[in-house]
């Protein structure tokens, strides 16, 4: 290799040809960064400008109302997100955390791998794949569309990504701290939850926002499980709304007053995951300098 | 009073590699015996083994008989109970980052059950006093957290948190080659003090500490025991010529 | 004042005569140890048991469609549920085009974008960048097909496809001589193919993006420093030093931004249109695999749909997965250990 570059470099001072390549290159590099930032303005702008009109205190507390009547709101469908989300993480927050400590504390070699590697192969499963299962598993055998059935979908969803997230996280955890414990006499378990988890807490939770971040825009999931519905359910056993839902079949509807109760809906979804991302990075740069020296 | 650590024909392997050879020596009662040799010798590991820490790398493993006054360490006892009599002090300080002084020092009691607040804190307090850490701590040992001590000072607060749990022996894996010369100094004044209720074994790679510390003195070389007396004769007169060429400096 | 030494001993001595055997009850937790790493171990297991669970729901569920069409379900093009003809090809076409398109569109970009960041940008720009990119990321799909439904669907009707028929619609004389549409023929709905394409484009870029960026920065300082010290210039720097390193890296991100295309939902079903029709214009409507699950599983009537669909979805599952792994391969040959990161 070296020779053909000396042949090319060498025999050929940095021609003008040369360095107006390089120009161009880095034009178009520029060039795709503006076109690559140019959706993401247009895309919240719009969310802002369409929707922002549309929040106010009625749409944050008032359910829907029937098509072509003007008013009503989205508090069912953001209620029932957060109770899906709730249901969801009460199996997918514990059994992925307890997969990521096998993965960091006993799992260094190939079966580790393996389920590494699963977790990986997990998270590129289409979302929609999941509500399908979720719909087999759940809605088949309770004979009806539930928030539980949704909350296994988003469940399944989760697990692959904390495991990996707490994995990495405990990773970074120095073995000088492990080995402090077991010089004390602490058994492993004991180390592992008091002294290792303890310190790898604040990334942990991160992961765990992060999941949740991730989880809570899904909507393909939900379609077949938890179903959506235009009244306030508390009951897990029933359809319940849900916000990405409700946006799409909103977005999707002929109605008017419902594409601007859509794009309100989107707004507050984008504030929300904008703001658990933003916060996971800020504790992310501090939590860990904290934790791991 | 500490206890003693007699050491029979103790070997010990990473995988296939064999680090120590059949190693048999004692470490007397309320003394204290110095580990010395170059880099590589099987210092570490040998300390390592008498508690028991060997085991925790993956693939390790160590074969022969240690007893701490009748107990033996291997065969029966687990691994745990042995920690909690023969304690260890490592040679980067580590307290717990997420934890405050008082809580690093209560640690070892804490995590194995031992719960009464108030025995507690009279055990912390002793502990710091008997690393001689009390003094610069007392105010703050609930609200500054261990790590925010100087390199010096979180040895101590190692020490006194190894202490807390009262072993009988208290093993030392060159707990000063991170420190500068006056904490080295303040610790080694410590270990001057605390072998007389403790029984000490100290790993260090400088001689000239082993000669201030320790009564007994093994040199160890290539996994095997050289040479073990006492440190006396050792640095003045040893028996073996390799003893003899690394400590006038001939290698290492 | 007792000297320090006479306050040890005491200190001791006191000690020793309490505590003796402080811990004397504390026990070998060998049983708690096991207990611990068993349920671990249970937990990593379930990650294993999910993808049996998978595997196990959509083969079972689709075997009634099965073996009443075989494996010429793949391969015809009639879409009638009515008459229970149920042919698959359309949405495989649907689901192939929609995402080589979004690759070709959205892989040049995304690269460039990569090797801006990594290599051209001010350092304190890179930050920002990088966190505007991660951003995109978060957008959830359903958002995405929200501002696709009302601004790029009119952007696309009133301006882009007349102005691609325009100027572009000569390329029909060539395509009819083989007996099928032009790409940009037929009346510009502004919903359709090119829609979807542009929307995944969109949403595959961050992919590609931070993939090809980590690949880049693993590759070391000193192939950089070797090929500049021999006189070349930034770009050329760029081009052997750096990207033919990371070759293999790249493409993997490729193929994983391929993954991610290929079972995209919400954003694709609420602009392509929805026709299971197989057409050669990209202004035509069209349906992908992931599409039409979502939009008829529920109105599926009769056991027989609903395992034709659920059967696509297997199709779909063992595609995306055999995709993601190829791409896993590719990155992990480069940055030598899986990154621990949701595609998503």
């Amino acid at each position: 290799m070296a020779d053909t570059l000396t042949s090319t470099f060498v025999s050929a001072p940095v021609s003008l040809w040369r360095r107006g390549i390089n120009s161009l290159v880095t034009c178009a590099a520029a060039g795709s960064v503006i076109l690559v930032l140019l959706p993401l303005v247009a895309v919240f702008g719009y969310l802002v400008y369409k929707g922002i009109g549309s929040i106010n205190f009625a749409f944050l507390t008032q359910i829907p109302k029937p098509p072509g009547e003007a008013g009503g709101g989205m508090a069912n469908a953001i209620a029932g997100s957060a109770l899906i989300l709730f249901l969801g993480s009460l199996a997918g927050v514990p059994i992925g955390i307890g997969a990521g400590i096998y993965l960091a504390e006993y799992g260094r070699n190939r079966f580790g791998n393996v389920i590494r590697f699963t977790a990986d192969v997990l998270n590129g499963v289409p979302s929609i794949i999941v509500g399908v299962v979720a719909y087999g598993l759940v809605v088949l055998a309770q004979g009806n569309f539930s928030a539980v059935a949704g909350g296994v979908a988003l469940a399944i969803m989760m697990i692959p990504t904390i495991a990996r997230t707490t994995e990495e996280m405990l990773v970074l955890v120095p073995n000088a701290v492990r080995e402090a414990a077991y010089g004390l006499g602490v058994s492993r378990w004991r180390t592992t939850l008091s002294i290792t988890l303890r310190t790898a807490t604040s990334g942990v939770i991160t992961g765990v926002m992060l999941a949740f971040a991730r989880v809570a825009g899904e909507t393909a999931p939900l379609l077949f499980t938890t179903l959506g519905n235009t009244y306030w359910n508390w009951k897990i056993n029933q359809p319940t709304a849900a916000l990405p839902l409700q946006i799409f079949t909103y977005a999707i509807s002929p109605y008017d007053e419902w594409h601007k109760q859509a794009w309100a809906g989107a707004l507050i979804l984008i504030i929300l995951i904008v703001a658990s991302v933003s916060a996971v990075r800020l504790v992310a740069s501090r939590g860990m300098l904290k934790g791991a020296n | 009073m500490g206890e003693g650590i007699k050491v029979e024909k103790l070997n010990a392997w990473f995988g296939k590699t064999q680090a120590l050879y059949d190693i048999t020596m004692e470490a007397s009662a309320n003394h204290a015996t110095a580990i010395i040799g170059p880099s590589g010798c099987g210092k570490s590991t040998f300390v390592r083994c008498l508690n028991r820490m060997h085991e925790t790398v993956p693939d390790a493993r160590a074969t022969g008989t240690v007893r701490i006054g009748d107990l033996s360490v291997y065969n029966g006892t687990a691994a745990v109970q042995i920690r909690r009599r023969i304690g260890m002090v490592f040679q980067k300080p580590n307290p717990f980052p997420t934890m405050s002084i008082y809580d690093n020092v209560a640690a070892g009691l804490k995590l194995n059950g031992f719960n009464d607040r108030k025995r507690l804190a009279e055990i912390v307090e002793r502990s710091l006093k008997l690393s001689a850490l009390w003094d610069e701590v007392k105010d703050q040992m609930h609200k500054k957290s261990g790590a925010s001590l100087s390199g010096g000072q979180q040895q101590r607060l190692c020490i006194a948190r190894a202490l807390a749990v009262e072993p009988e022996v208290l093993l030392m894996d060159e707990p000063c080659s991170a420190l500068d010369p006056i904490s080295t100094g303040k610790i080694e004044e410590l270990i001057f003090q605390l072998k007389e209720r403790f029984t000490i074994v100290i790993v260090t790679h400088n001689m000239q500490q082993a000669s201030r510390v320790a009564e007994f003195t093994g040199f160890f070389l290539l996994g095997k025991l050289i040479e073990f007396d006492k440190t006396e004769k050792i640095f003045t007169n040893p028996s073996d010529k390799r003893t003899e060429d690394y400590i006038t400096g001939r290698f290492g | 004042m007792p000297g320090p030494q006479s306050v040890i001993n005491k200190e001791v001595a006191v000690s020793r005569k309490a505590d003796a055997g402080l811990l004397a009850n504390a026990g070998n937790s060998q049983f708690a140890d096991r207990v611990f790493s068993l349920a671990m171990l249970c937990c990593a297991l379930c990650v294993l048991a999910l993808v049996g669970l998978i595997i196990y729901e959509l083969a079972s569920k689709s075997s009634l469609s099965w073996r009443a069409s075989g494996i010429k379900f793949f391969f015809q093009s009639d879409w009638d549920p009515v008459n229970e003809h149920f042919g698959a090809l359309p949405f495989i076409f649907g689901t192939i085009v929609s995402s080589i398109l979004a690759l070709v569109l959205a892989v040049p970009l995304a690269v460039g974008v990569a090797v801006f960041i990594t290599e051209m940008c001010p350092r304190w720009l890179r930050g920002a960048l990088a966190f505007t990119t991660e951003l995109l990321a978060a957008i959830p799909s359903v958002i995405y097909g929200l501002w696709a439904i009302f601004v790029l669907v009119p952007l696309l009707r009133e301006y882009v496809e007349p102005w691609l028929a325009h100027y572009f619609g000569w390329t029909a004389d060539f395509t009819h001589k083989l007996g099928f549409q032009g790409p940009f023929e037929g009346p510009p709905y502004g919903i359709g193919m090119l829609a979807a394409a542009i929307i995944l484009a969109i949403m595959v870029v961050p992919i590609v993006s931070s993939i090809t960026r980590e690949v880049m920065t693993a590759v070391s300082q000193q192939q950089r420093e070797a090929v500049l010290a021999l006189g070349a210039t930034r770009w050329e720097m760029i081009r052997t030093g750096v990207l033919r390193n990371a070759r293999a890296g790249i493409f993997g991100g490729i193929i994983l931004g391929l993954g991610r295309a290929l079972g995209e939902t919400m954003a694709v079903t609420m602009v392509i249109g929805n026709r299971p029709e197989i057409a050669a214009s990209l202004f035509a409507p069209g349906y992908t695999m992931a599409s039409v699950i979502a939009n008829e599983f529920n109105e599926a009537p009769g056991d027989a749909y609903r395992s034709a669909l659920i059967e696509i979805g297997l199709a779909l599952f063992i595609v995306t997965i055999i995709v993601n792994i190829l791409a896993q391969f590719l990155v992990w040959t480069v940055t030598r250990g899986t990154p621990a990161r949701a595609n998503g």
